[in-house]
């Protein structure tokens, strides 16, 4: 199953090199365009509609003191950027995992990233009392670099290494094992449980301007290391004999990549809580346009996954009004269907 | 995850098979820790049952516990032990029963020590059924429905709808023990979104509550919640020993099985179906006490040596856990914490080897 996701094919349908570096750019365009939009509809859909030209207006004009060009300013458009860093990130970090993994059903929710940055921000609010978004992001931080490295480290274990099953199953049983922990401190906890039940749903809601600008960081160096490892990631693709024959180190781009999935899984899950499925899903739908290169394929899962997190973010606030849906549970309810349907398209026996 | 036994090397002697019990034309090879292991362990079920029925405010020997348990206590003792004690410890020993038996029919099934309830996402689906009769109480009709249900029914709800999602979405021309696992996951997360998602819009004492439900507790459990899981037990644990000899033919994998004479469609969906009607259950009654479905087979795989998880032994291990479990919550532990908690540590680390270990030997 893992070879069939990464390694170009070469058959007859394949569309020339010329018409392929067309499609590509089609796809970038139309990618944007589908960003723009939904940061558009973000910062005008909410609880009171803002017409377009209000919001127009309120972006350019700084001094304008209108209702709706506070509301746009204040609250809209630093949810619509932390949205687009925070989708950005993790639509690259999946792009990555499934890369590096050469693993299909790579997702940070599944492979205990978040698990691993709940315990570890329940710790930080019971132990500490640190219960504001912005003092959670650094514990978040670790818990999230601790739960990646963890799976990794049993889901390789032994012998035949990681498979996209041991992977997955490792990161299912470690997140029971990390979640049970979770419950036990918040069984006797009242107050803490009162602050984690709503950062652990995932949601845009409530993050300030300055939670986007304390993980804005991190997701622009993860950003960097993420591009920068992808020429790598087309080589290992190839498997790591025939890429070491090429010249490439291997031990260097695996240690890039890490580091790169790292920081924007744990930056993102620091900034808005666990988000599953938006890493597994949005990689699919890209591959299928701009084919298996790296180089197209990470930008454009960053911009997608920008595109359907604000999406998402849209839907969450249409549907329950006046409350919202969090953006988490959107993408859960969306994103678990596709997963049921690749479990069920990939042949079984590959696994 | 090695599903077949490695070939034997050469000059190792065979597996010593025991006897070969013979009652006209059925037979049956006996060996002895199959049989050892299950009176054993009912033994120390009902040793650990007594003691536990003894520990409290107003403490009773176990001599008395077990006169009064078949029907010689007197008055005070009498009350104190069938009334008050008594329903707790045994929605303990029926639920680590059925969950037992449950894990040992999954892991045969799927062939795989992880394949548990609680990793299938059934444990999860029963918890969202009985978080939303505790969050949404009188809130919207569907949530009056739901309170006027009950905890347990809610759960039980849940479970099956988990339960039946599972079968149907991981069915595809059969069962695949693989695509049973990774599907099960996907239900597991979606179920931990909508606890989630439900846990925010509730008021903070019902989602306290909720979350000492979704835990695992015997805390103040009646003959109410002990007899519908009593019953419920009475018809499906002897289908399922029912089921060993299909079970056995199906451990080998579904070609061999098929060359074995099972029809591999009915035989999966009846262990499957099975296994989810224990599990709801034993959830409705006592909420998710996790680790238990996935540890207890694996103890008692290696305790008989057997090739496959035995059903009647995994199930009063299952029992002797949760009791055992509970009254060392009760009367060890400083605060008293609900059993699952208990389970999950001892569980956990167990889970980690299990993961760590398993694949360099060819474990089940």
């Amino acid at each position: 199953m893992a070879t069939t996701v990464d390694v170009p094919t070469r058959d007859a349908a394949r569309p020339p090199a010329r018409s392929m570096r067309a499609r590509r750019l089609a796809t970038l365009a139309l990618l944007l365009v589908l960003v723009v939009g939904a940061a558009l509809a973000s910062i005008a859909v909410g609880t009171r509609s803002i017409g377009l030209g209000d919001v127009w207006q309120a972006l350019l004009d700084g001094d304008l003191a209108s209702e709706e060009a506070v509301i746009v300013r204040q609250l809209r458009v630093p949810r619509t950027a932390l949205g687009l860093l925070v989708g950005l990130a993790l639509g690259i970090a999946g792009a990555l995992m499934q890369g590096h993994t050469r693993n299909p059903l790579g997702d940070p929710g599944l492979l205990g990233v978040t698990a691993g940055a709940s315990l570890a921000v329940v710790l930080a609010i019971s132990v500490l009392g640190l219960t504001s978004p912005s003092d959670n992001v650094w514990f978040a931080f670790a818990g999230a670099l601790a739960g990646t490295v963890l799976v990794y480290a049993i889901g390789s274990a032994g012998r035949g290494g990681a498979t996209p099953l041991t992977l997955a199953l490792a990161g299912a049983a470690l997140s029971a094992l990390l979640y049970a922990l979770v419950r036990a401190i918040l069984v006797s906890d009242e107050q803490t449980l009162e602050s984690f039940r709503f950062w652990v749903v995932g949601s845009l809601a409530g993050r300030g301007a300055d939670v986007a600008w304390q993980v804005g960081p991190f997701i622009a160096l993860g950003l960097v290391l993420a591009l920068a490892n992808a020429p790598a990631l087309n080589l290992l693709g190839l498997g790591e004999d025939v890429a070491r024959g090429l010249g490439q180190r291997i031990w260097l781009a695996r240690v890039v990549g890490l580091a790169a999935i790292t920081l924007l899984c744990g930056a993102a899950t620091a900034a808005c809580g666990p988000i599953a499925f938006l890493g597994l899903v949005v990689p699919h739908m890209v591959r299928a346009l701009t084919g298996p290169d790296h180089r197209w394929l990470l930008p454009c899962s960053g911009l997608l996954g920008a595109a359907l997190l604000l999406a998402a973010d849209v839907i969450g606030r249409v549907v329950a009004r006046p409350g919202e849906l969090q953006v988490g549970i959107v993408l859960a309810l969306v994103g678990a269907p596709f997963f049921i349907a690749l479990v069920r398209r990939v042949r079984t026996a590959g696994l | 995850m090695s599903v077949t036994a490695p070939p034997r090397a050469p000059g190792t002697p065979p597996v010593r098979s025991g006897r070969t019990l013979r009652v006209g034309p059925v037979s049956a090879s006996l060996r002895w820790r199959e049989v050892a292991l299950p009176v054993v362990g009912f033994a120390a079920l009902v040793l650990v049952s007594a003691v536990s029925m003894g520990r409290g405010d107003f403490p009773i020997g176990v001599p008395d516990v077990l006169r009064t348990l078949v029907g010689l206590g007197e008055g005070p003792q009498e009350f104190i032990v069938l009334e008050l004690r008594a329903p707790r410890v045994v929605v303990g020993v029926l639920v680590g029963l059925a969950l037992g038996v449950a894990g040992a029919l999954f892991q045969t099934f799927a062939r795989n020590p992880l394949a548990s309830p609680d990793t299938l996402g059934l444990t999860t689906g029963a918890s969202a059924g009985a978080v939303a009769a505790i969050v949404l109480t009188g809130d919207t009709a569907t949530g009056a429905v739901l309170g006027g249900l009950g905890i347990p029914t809610a759960a039980l709800l849940g479970a099956a709808v988990a339960g039946l999602l599972l079968f149907a979405l991981a069915w595809r021309a059969g069962l695949d023990g693989y695509r049973l696992v990774l599907v099960g996951i996907a239900l597991w997360s979606v179920g931990n979104a909508l606890i989630d998602w439900l846990l925010t819009r509730a008021e903070i004492y019902d989602a306290t509550s909720a979350y000492v439900w979704i835990t695992g507790s015997l805390n103040s459990r009646t003959w109410d919640h002990a007899v519908p899981l009593a019953i419920a037990l009475a018809v499906l644990v002897p289908l399922a020993l029912a089921a060993s000899r299909v079970l056995a033919a199906l451990q080998f994998g579904d070609d061999t099985a098929r060359g074995l004479g099972v029809r591999l469609a009915g035989a999966q969906t009846a262990v499957v179906l099975l296994a989810v009607g224990l599990v709801a259950f034993a959830v409705s009654a006592a909420g998710p006490v996790t680790f238990v479905a996935l540890v207890v087979p694996q103890i008692a795989v290696r305790l008989t040596r057997g090739s496959r998880p035995p059903l009647l032994a995994s199930g009063l291990l299952g029992a002797l856990l949760v009791v055992s479990a509970d009254l060392v919550t009760r009367t060890v532990l400083p605060q008293a914490l609900p059993v699952g908690i208990l389970t999950a540590v001892i569980g956990a680390p167990y889970l980690l080897w299990l993961l760590v270990r398993g694949r360099r030997r060819s474990t089940l």
